[in-house]
């Protein structure tokens, strides 16, 4: 249509008296080829139009197939967080199982246990009462015309080392129980040369308010070293002061009472009362109410390496015709002062590689009363004097089965009148002094092997004693005091 | 008369100021009120007591993680503190039978004998392992009840808790629900605890294991270890050269994974056995105070797996890249 309308509107313009032919075949050309070139750039314009509308079509395609793409992955997507939230509900399903089951699981070994324990508890009643062994032999080493004797100080049953060579020393056989709610009891027999009862007392275990009791024959609170066992010593007798004052430790037949104060800081103190049968006193006087004591003790720790105890204790006996083998009497009144320290040291409080233990009392002693010679030499003499003892020791762990030991004790005593010049009260200027030197091997808790050198200076004459000593145990567990 | 005015509240202000102060030290250095006194033999039971008790309880330990048990004595101190408990917490199986039965006596305190609540042995509440076949001396210090070193198991502590706020709950009733808050609380976090050091000794199954002393009976259990030798042989008897000569022959071909011995113990046989034959021979803290970063049961179990976990794993790629 355009292009017809063009040629119309070139012939409308064309003059009606053409100029000239040529002119008008020239216009012609031309016009052709105007008409020529325009049909074909429309022809042109026509197809580049539909490889557009192609492209775009392909675009929205691509488009389209992308969301669909998308939605797929969307779904995907969607079903994988369905799947990982039914995973992490499995997960807790099973953990929650898991729980109940470990929960049966506690409720079953609960009660199994219950039913084993029993079983326990009745195999640890055939142990009941627990019943130890304690066997201490010795072999003593000292020059034949070597006597035992302290100048001025009333010899004691028990005081002296012992005969020379191998002896079987005494064995204890110990049997303890608690007897119901209220009592605990304790026997300790001792196998020397015959039977004899060392301790047999009930002790009271749930009195409360820090109160406890006991009665019976049993060894006395006061001091360090007067309450153990020898076999749990340190060394292999007893030092000075304990021979001389106390005839190696105080045990009697008696009733005890301690009270353990409500306080941080560790503070017993304890009265006893005893018959009065037993050296420093005889003769159960003051109708069997011979002696009394008291004593308290205060401790504690400094670190957790170190711990201390200390005490002060007095023993006030009333002695009734107390006979020496010689047959020398005394009647009177021994009053015995005590203070007793111990300090021990471990690394870190563990005691089984290192451990160092110092220890040490300090003994004063009032007699005053009458003294009875041997032959009548002096009856009745009426006399009072003080005397004192120490001894100090410290005993080192240097490995873990091996310790050393050395200990000094010494005594002293006043100088009487001449009329006891030469009887037994009589130092002869004497003050008698012990040094001794241990070495010990532990093999286990329960065994111990111990050489000892004591070097006494009694008097004028010095003499070295060696002891090899071995004290095993056997049966119950033994207590670990401190 | 204005000036006086002021000069009075200046000392009233210095007055108030003095009050405060001296109140203020007083309510500080005023004791924790603590409603329960709680006596531990070993210091997992105290880190245990806290957990459940909170700040109603006051909790004493007679133990440090650097002493051994067995060994301590029925020191002053002690008597004192158990005296004034109303709970004792001990592990039992005769661990302190040298010095807990003495302890009791001397503190005559009704509330913490046994069949009473504040009685509480942890052993009586797991399943106990290391039974002795024999019981006779020659073979050492043996526990007849069996290994009494039950907490090593975590799994153990959980079963242990749950019996001890029992106890703490009849103790205390007014703080029950306190209690079992506590309890309820502590027993979450150790059960995903748990589920953490499993996972963690998955990777340590069947590795061979020489213990040093037979403390580690429930630990090996919990974490499925093999115990391949005991260098102490005898416990409370130190080992016999001949036995240490024997290990050497014995373990310098068939060789185990690592050698353990608690903090408290002499590592002396430990290194001279790891010195002979390669095996390395690493410390375990053992129990809280152990080592200076256990401080609590959480912490005890994770430092002793990692420790474990570092040897065994480390070891084994040594011993792999040496075949290559």
């Amino acid at each position: 249509m355009i292009f017809s309308l063009k040629n119309c509107l070139l012939k409308n313009y064309l003059p009606k008296n053409s100029l000239s032919k040529n002119k008008s075949v020239i216009f012609g050309l031309f016009t052709f080829s105007l008409l020529f070139s325009t049909i074909s750039s429309a022809q042109e314009d026509k197809t580049s139009q539909e490889v557009l509308k192609q492209k775009s079509d392909i675009l929205i395609q691509l488009k389209n197939e992308l969301q669909k793409l998308q939605q797929l992955q969307q779904s995907y997507q969607d079903k994988i967080n369905q799947l990982e939230e039914r995973l992490v509900q499995a997960e807790q399903a099973i953990d929650s199982t898991q729980d109940d089951v470990s929960d049966t699981q506690d409720e079953l070994e609960t009660l199994a246990i219950d039913v084993s324990q029993q079983g326990n508890q009745k195999a640890a009643n055939t142990f009941n009462p627990g019943i130890g062994m304690i066997l201490n032999g010795r072999w003593l080493s000292y020059s034949d015309d070597f006597e035992y004797k302290l100048p001025g100080y009333f010899p004691t049953e028990e005081s002296g080392p012992g005969e020379q060579g191998a002896q079987l020393g005494e064995s204890e056989l110990n049997l303890n129980a608690n007897v119901d709610d209220k009592f605990y009891a304790s026997v300790t027999l001792a196998f020397g040369d015959g039977v004899e009862v060392e301790e047999a007392y009930i002790q009271t275990i749930n009195l409360d308010h820090g109160i406890n009791v006991k009665a019976g024959q049993f060894f006395s609170g006061i001091g360090y070293l007067s309450g153990k066992h020898s076999h749990s010593d340190d060394f292999a007798n007893r030092p000075l002061p304990y021979e001389a004052f106390l005839g190696g430790g105080f045990g009697d037949v008696g009733l005890q009472t301690t009270w353990l104060a409500p306080t941080e800081l560790f503070w017993e103190s304890g009265i006893e009362l005893y018959r009065g049968d037993s050296f420093p006193t005889s003769g159960a006087s003051n109708s069997g109410n011979g002696v009394w004591t008291a004593f308290s003790h205060l401790g504690g720790d400094i670190t957790d390496a170190q711990s201390w105890r200390f005490g002060l204790s007095y023993l006030h006996a009333d002695v009734e015709n107390r006979e020496t083998e010689e047959g020398e009497v005394f009647t009177g009144t021994n009053k015995l002062l005590i203070a007793d320290f111990v300090y021990k040291w471990s690394p870190d409080g563990n005691r089984g590689e290192q451990e160092f233990k110092l220890q040490g009392e300090y003994f004063n002693v009032n007699e005053n009363g009458f003294f009875s010679g041997v032959d009548n030499e002096l009856t009745n003499a009426s006399f009072e004097r003080n005397q004192s003892g120490w001894y100090l020791e410290g005993v080192y762990r240097f490995a873990r089965q091996w310790r050393v030991g050395v200990r000094t004790s010494a005594l002293s005593s006043d100088n009487l009148s001449v009329q006891f010049n030469g009887t037994l009260l009589d130092n002869f200027g004497y003050s008698p002094e012990q040094h001794s030197l241990m070495l010990d091997w532990t093999n286990s808790e329960f065994s111990r092997i111990r050489l000892q050198v004591d070097h006494n200076n009694f008097d004028d004459e010095q003499e070295s004693i060696w002891i090899l000593q071995y004290i095993a145990a056997f049966g119950a567990h033994g207590a670990h005091s401190f | 008369m204005n000036f006086q005015s002021k000069r009075l509240n200046k000392r009233f202000v210095f007055f108030r100021v003095f009050v405060g102060i001296f109140v203020s030290t007083l309510l500080i250095s005023l004791p924790v009120f603590a409603n329960i006194n709680v006596f531990t033999c070993e210091p997992e039971w105290k880190s245990l007591v806290q957990e459940l008790g909170g700040d109603k309880v006051k909790v004493f330990s007679a133990t440090t993680g650097l002493q051994d048990p067995h060994q301590v004595q029925a020191r002053p101190s002690l008597i004192s503190k158990m005296r004034n408990a109303d709970l004792l917490v001990c592990s039992g199986t005769d661990l302190e039978i040298g010095w807990l039965p003495l302890l009791l006596r001397r503190a005559s305190n009704s509330n913490i004998v046994v069949n009473k609540p504040g009685y509480f042995l942890a052993a009586e509440h797991v399943r106990l392992l290391g039974l002795p076949k024999v019981i006779d001396r020659s073979q050492g210090d043996v526990h007849a009840a069996g290994n009494p070193h039950v907490h090593t198991d975590p799994k153990n502590i959980r079963l242990i808790a749950k019996a001890l706020v029992k106890r703490m709950k009849m103790i205390d009733p007014a703080n029950a629900d306190y209690y079992q808050q506590q309890t309820d609380n502590f027993l979450t976090r150790w059960k995903k605890a748990v589920k953490k050091w499993k996972k963690q000794v998955k990777l340590l199954k069947g590795a061979k294991i020489i213990v040093q002393h037979a403390s580690w009976d429930y630990l090996l259990n919990f974490a499925k270890l093999e115990q391949v030798a005991t260098i102490e042989n005898k416990p409370g008897i130190p080992v016999s050269s001949g036995h240490l000569h024997s290990l050497v022959r014995q373990f310098k071909h068939n060789s185990a994974d690592v050698i353990i011995h608690a903090a408290y113990q002499n590592e002396r046989s430990s290194t001279w056995l790891q010195k002979r034959t390669g095996i390395k021979s690493i410390t375990l803290p053992f129990t809280i105070g152990g080592t200076e970063n256990v401080t609590d049961l959480f912490s005890l179990y994770d430092e002793t797996f990692r420790l474990l976990s570092d040897a065994v794993l480390t070891e084994n790629i040594n011993q792999s890249s040496s075949n290559n």
